[in-house]
């Protein structure tokens, strides 16, 4: 098909719908949902109270699953044991945003990363954020590799969440 | 071999959470710009394919069929029929209304589809299938282009 | 993997259509559908009524916002009253339409199909972002405030550690497909650009900028697929879709090899030996990867071993990858430079391939004289892999 076909279609900007140019219907979606985290994720996030990080571990294959999991996916059959990992690590990959969940703008850049957890199998990574790390230290690759630690909210305030871990930072 | 199982139901976490669009919109179409229009003037509109002499309501800016292109737009009858009607009781929530809103399927002799809307002016015991009723419009300058400028159908009195 | 590449029909592509990708289309989905499904009828020489069955694909229905959007297509994708089939795996569901559309044909069921897919992504206000929010992990992962691009950016990071890549190497990817989409009819973002430009774009999420990123469009395509009869009836310049692949790796994004794309290695490998393909570097000589975002196009290259791990920047760097290269990779345009109306963007990169091989993609046309091309997609959560392989 050639450049100049002319293909059906009948495009419009932004500011002809503001302008009421175009004619539509609107509807506004009103779910909610209750996620159910199941058993596997219920105790995980029950131990991030605690301030500890919980694991899986399969016995056929003894891989070590963060997050946990009841079945290993790889044998197809179920995890054996509860298995604590440590709240230490080694940063995988991190990043730089600049946006929130929304696309708006951020004050002030965040770092988030995937972190491979001391006692995990090796690539089993949790994304978390990076505190007290230089964007410039992302951008120039230091990060990679570097060893991080949890930091935790206070015990009375952690409500059993991912967001119970405020974020990473680097261990002197 | 095991599989743990949750005694304690305190433990099983439930996380609550919303979709965030905050809206959509859905912009009319080709056939749907005509059919609003003319609901706007009072008209209900629907579209014929020549090739095999299906009349569509909704209007379709293609033919189901033969998939050709449809741009024959024209008004239906003035009268309708009752295809097939219910009662609700109560609302999406399940929370009981103050009174009943009668919903009908309304046909069109030698239109295929139909439309979807309320039934007005008449009470419950003197409703049946096929019925002929005609559509009520808003005040003209109170309409805007939608299925609710039609506030309801209603019976055609004798 | 053990595969019955034995199968009752040679299964052959013989017409195609779209209609523009663009930010805003005022069509309903199903008119798009529509006029991208007449199209291919008519450029196949067929009528609606000489297509035995449909399959249909779209991505999340909450873009087009409409649940059960397959159902609320059929009409305008000409599925009434046949055997009506919607598939779905997120970003790479057009090209795996296709394939659900061979499995139609190879297995003798039917003997001309139709294949639709249609996105509009323009409905979710006040903007598609917040959409592809809910595709993420509601205990792990979302309460951190997580943005799609996190994860591309992740990964795409990744990869330029493990391999030492420059972003300006990957910018080139950007220039390259914006500027081939200068010559495609439907191209939402054709332009003539520098790697300048984009590395002196509005960053996102660092090594992410924005154009690095393929639009948010609205957009349809269709393709006729038949059996070898049934070809020879209608074209004498059939396409065949001799091998097809497809393959899923973990939801568990964070638990991957993020530098390299293995579900698109096994997906290519089984497409590869159901076409009988041993060298792919050697063998295909045109690619439609999927390139949402620039570095895409460089770590599906070497999933599909059209490059080594590592490789597939320096052959960008070196031209080999434009148009008058040795291995042309996304002359139309891509993603970057047409448009991403997802599902309908794989669908435009199988019936790029279709054109190619035909010798009627006009100014988008090769240097080399193409025999075997590949179109692929990518999607759900990254993890999944979906490949065509065609031949004239
Ligand atoms: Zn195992
Ligand atoms: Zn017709």
């Amino acid at each position: 098909m050639d450049k100049n076909v002319k293909l059906p279609g009948t495009p419009y900007s932004s500011d002809d719908f503001k302008k009421g140019k175009i004619p539509y219907v609107e509807d506004v979606p009103k779910a909610r949902y209750t996620w159910s985290a199941g058993i596997a994720m219920s105790r995980f996030l029950e131990e991030l109270k605690n301030g500890r990080i919980i694991a899986r571990k399969c016995h056929e294959c003894g891989r070590v699953y963060v997050p946990p999991r009841m079945f290993c996916s790889y044998c197809f059959r179920p995890t054996d044991e509860w298995v604590y990992v440590k709240d230490t690590g080694r940063v995988n990959t991190a990043v730089v945003s600049y946006i929130g969940a929304d696309r708006g703008k951020l004050g002030e850049p965040l770092v988030v990363a995937v972190i491979e957890l001391d006692g995990a199998s090796e690539g089993m990574g949790i994304l978390h954020k990076l505190g007290n790390v230089d964007p410039e230290d992302v951008k120039n690759r230091k990060v990679f590799n570097m060893r991080v630690k949890a930091v935790w909210k206070k015990p009375e305030e952690r409500e059993g969440a991912i967001t119970d871990i405020l974020y990473f930072e680097p261990i002197e | 071999m095991s599989i743990d199982k949750i005694r304690d139901l305190k433990s099983a976490k439930v996380i609550p959470g919303d979709m965030e669009v905050g809206k959509y919109v859905y912009t009319l179409g080709l056939a749907g710009e005509k059919f609003f229009n003319g609901l706007k003037n009072g008209k209900i509109l629907a579209s014929t394919c020549k090739k095999c002499g299906i009349t569509y309501l909704p209007p379709k800016a293609y033919c189901e069929e033969c998939h050709g292109a449809i741009d024959e737009y024209s008004e239906v009858g003035k009268i309708g029929m009752v295809y097939s009607y219910t009662i609700q009781y109560v609302d999406g929530s399940g929370k009981k209304l103050d009174e009943g809103v009668i919903w009908a399927l309304i046909k069109y002799e030698g239109v295929r589809g139909g439309i979807v809307h309320k039934l007005g002016e008449v009470d419950y015991d003197q409703l049946y299938i096929g019925m002929l009723v005609e559509p009520v419009f808003k005040k003209k300058a109170e309409r805007e282009g939608k299925i609710t400028d039609i506030l309801y159908f209603r019976p055609i009195k004798p | 993997m053990r595969m019955n590449i034995h199968f009752k029909n040679r299964v052959a592509c013989i017409g195609a259509g779209l209609t523009l990708f663009r930010r805003r289309l005022f069509e309903t989905p199903r008119e798009l559908a529509w006029e991208a499904a007449k199209q291919a009828l008519e450029n196949a020489g067929m009528e609606l009524k000489d297509i035995d069955c449909v399959v249909f694909g779209s991505a999340p229905d909450a873009f087009d916002g409409i649940h059960m959007q397959g159902e609320y297509m059929v009409d305008g994708a000409g599925g009434y009253k046949k055997p009506f089939t919607r598939v779905y795996v997120g970003g790479g569901t057009g090209v795996f339409s296709v394939i659900a559309g061979w499995w139609h044909v190879a297995s003798g069921l039917c003997d001309k199909v139709l294949v639709v897919a249609e996105e509009k992504m323009s409905p979710a206000l006040p903007h598609p972002q917040y959409v592809f929010h809910h595709i993420f992990d509601p205990i792990t992962d979302k309460p951190l405030g997580v943005n799609l691009i996190w994860i591309f950016a992740l990964e795409m990071h990744r990869y330029m550690y493990k391999y030492n890549i420059k972003k300006e190497d990957i910018a080139l990817v950007s220039v390259k497909n914006k500027r081939n989409a200068l010559d495609h009819p439907a191209a939402q973002l054709g332009a003539k650009i520098t790697v300048e430009d984009v590395l002196n774009s509005e960053v996102l999420v660092w090594p992410v900028q924005r154009l690095d990123i393929s639009p948010v469009s609205d957009g349809a395509g269709a393709l006729i697929l038949t059996s070898e009869e049934y070809a020879k009836q209608y074209t004498d310049t059939p396409v065949w879709i001799d091998g097809v692949g497809w393959n899923l790796d973990t939801t568990y994004w964070t638990n991957r090899d993020l530098a390299f794309p293995k579900y698109l290695y096994y997906a290519g490998k089984m497409a590869y030996k159901m076409a009988g393909i041993h060298n792919p570097r050697k063998e295909i000589d045109v690619a439609e990867v999927y390139d949402p975002f620039d570095y895409k196009e460089l770590h599906h290259m070497e999933g599909l071993q059209l490059a080594r791990k590592g490789e597939a920047p320096i052959l960008t760097r070196e031209g080999v990858t434009e148009r008058d290269g040795d291995l042309p990779i996304n002359p139309s345009g891509g993603l970057l430079g047409v448009g991403n109306p997802i599902a309908a963007a794989g669908i435009m990169k199988v019936a790029e391939i279709f054109w190619q091989l035909r010798k009627e993609a006009g100014k988008r046309q090769v240097a080399k004289d193409p025999t075997t091309g590949l179109a692929q997609a990518w999607g759900d959560l990254m993890q999944i892999g979906t490949v065509v392989v065609m031949r004239v």
